[in-house]
């Protein structure tokens, strides 16, 4: 694939189609993807983080935290064309929760510039799978943070809110991290779920492939390749970012 | 300090994960019942058209029979490659999870451009027919929970106390792995299956790709026509993930789970 992102359309070799990727429109297509993916996975991790500590602490029945997991592993499989058609029937023109909140709070959403064939429509889709997918992942980090620690901060006079900023968060911070970019990669690589919900409105890079590459009107399979290729090369830079993060905020947890 | 009660802060949350989580699935079911000529609820039409529907019928079996095909294929392959890793290459292990992790990292998109290219050569026989070729594509989206979880599997018998013992009674390789260690590892290798079928039934990206009509893009060509049958369908699916994650609970109940995350996105 690779190799074929560096050849024309007659097999020569050449750097034409790396020259156009990051030309317009398709910079703005890779922002955009970016951009959704950071948002779902910075929102899904925050999100999840809460619902997984209400799950696991002290208080909470045992057995929501088995069906919260177990729905959680369900519901970060649940992806693709019928998670798109679950949102569609919830919240499309004519979708049960839309005429809800029309016909009995007044309020009518797709007068107000909301469709969920959007770009908010695509990122709160995504975090039907981003938040069970943290849950998931962040639980057993956060079984590793102890009750003792929580009694003694506020034995020595700690708020909750210091407990978090100076114990909690601090011990979470690599798998934290570790997380958010397991979960943007999810996004960005999701394909099947977008191309169901907004495959004509809003251009993700993953779609625009799919497009090149099944090519209803235009097909160019290297180009596509090219811009699969560019894909790697943003997830590549994630990882690179996160490697000295990672060893920085686990530092001195040896 | 114990606390008798839940947390009230624990309690916000786990209704707006509730919420969340529920309001779609609730909200597809009914939109599912709305009946076809007067757009009200309830009638029970989209689900009778469905079971009579002769596509639908045809679509699901042959997700089905990919399912079984994908599992039988990454069984044969991986139960031998590691447990020989485990036995005799225990360094190669690290190589093979990093190897497992591609799938993961990779698009599923990229991943599909690169195989469709890699195998354009290949006989007819292979590259047309779903048999071959997303056979092939779904054994590899599939390798990284079928390797983690046999992976866990191996991890916790005594490997070689099993196969020195069945060897000094006079067992070859084959009786070994068959008679001795699968149903030691049977465990992990159903919860593999599991996500395996969990993965081939709700995979989308590929099939749509490469032109091919297993389930999910059925709904999609059905959505454009009948919405209230691919709602109904949707929810369908979700039951099928559902009874697969079910299953796999039950089967590894009191065991170290696998992992459970196989989003086919």
């Amino acid at each position: 694939m690779i190799v074929g992102a560096f050849k024309n359309a007659h097999g020569g070799a050449t750097l034409h189609h790396m020259h156009q990727i990051v030309q317009q429109p398709y910079r703005d297509q890779y922002w955009l993807t970016i951009k959704v993916s950071l948002i779902t996975a910075g929102v899904g991790s925050f999100l999840g983080l809460c619902i997984a500590y209400a799950m696991i602490r002290e208080g909470t029945p045992r057995f929501l935290r088995t069906i919260l997991t177990t729905f959680s592993g369900v519901a970060a499989n649940f992806a693709g064309i019928p998670l798109a058609f679950a949102f569609i029937a919830t919240l499309g023109t004519i979708g049960i929760a839309t005429t809800f909140i029309k016909d009995h709070l007044g309020y009518d959403l797709y007068a107000h510039g909301f469709t969920i064939f959007g770009q908010t429509g695509v990122e709160l889709t995504y975090l039907y799978f981003q938040i069970p997918l943290m849950i998931l992942v962040i639980a057993p980090a956060i079984d590793g943070l102890r009750a003792e620690w929580r009694e003694a901060a506020s034995n020595l006079g700690a708020t909750s809110w210091q407990f978090w900023r100076y114990v909690g968060i601090p011990v979470l911070l690599p798998s934290i991290l570790g997380a958010f970019i397991l979960l943007f990669g999810n996004s960005f690589s999701a394909y099947a779920t977008a191309y169901g919900l907004a495959g004509n409105s809003v251009f993700l890079i993953p779609i625009t492939i799919g497009f090149y590459y099944s090519g209803n009107v235009v097909s160019d399979p290297h180009f596509a390749q090219a811009l699969a290729f560019g894909m790697f090369v943003v997830l590549a830079v994630m990882m690179l970012l996160y490697v000295p993060l990672q060893r920085r905020s686990a530092r001195w947890m040896r | 300090m114990r606390r008798r009660w839940i947390a009230p802060s624990a309690v916000v949350w786990l209704v707006v994960a509730a919420a969340f989580f529920l309001i779609p699935l609730i909200a597809t079911l009914l939109f599912s019942l709305r009946s076809i000529q007067t757009n009200k609820c309830c009638s029970g039409a989209a689900y009778s058209l469905i079971v009579h529907d002769h596509q639908f019928w045809s679509t699901i079996r042959l997700s089905f029979q990919l399912a079984l095909e994908t599992i039988a294929i990454s069984l044969l392959l991986f139960v031998p490659t590691v447990y020989w890793v485990h036995l005799k290459l225990p360094r190669l292990r690290p190589v093979l999870s990093l190897m497992a992790l591609v799938p993961f990292v990779v698009p599923p998109i990229v991943l599909v451009v690169g195989l469709l290219n890699l195998y354009k050569g290949a006989p007819s026989w292979f590259y047309d027919k779903p048999y071959g070729f997303l056979a092939t594509a779904y054994v590899i989206l599939a390798f990284p929970y079928m390797f983690f979880a046999l992976d866990a599997g191996f991890r916790s018998i005594d490997l070689h106390t099993l196969t020195e013992a069945s060897q000094s009674l006079g067992a070859g390789w084959g009786t070994t792995l068959t008679r001795v260690i699968l149903p030691n590892i049977r465990v992990a290798a159903l919860g593999g299956s599991f996500l395996t079928l969990a993965i081939v039934m709700g995979a989308f990206t590929t099939a749509s790709l490469a032109a091919f009509k297993p389930c999910p893009p059925y709904i999609q060509v059905l959505n454009e026509s009948q919405p209230y049958e691919a709602a109904a369908l949707s929810l369908l699916s979700f039951l099928i993930v559902w009874a697969a994650m079910l299953a796999l609970v039950l089967v590894g109940r009191g065991r170290p789970r696998p992992a459970q995350v196989a989003a086919t996105r």
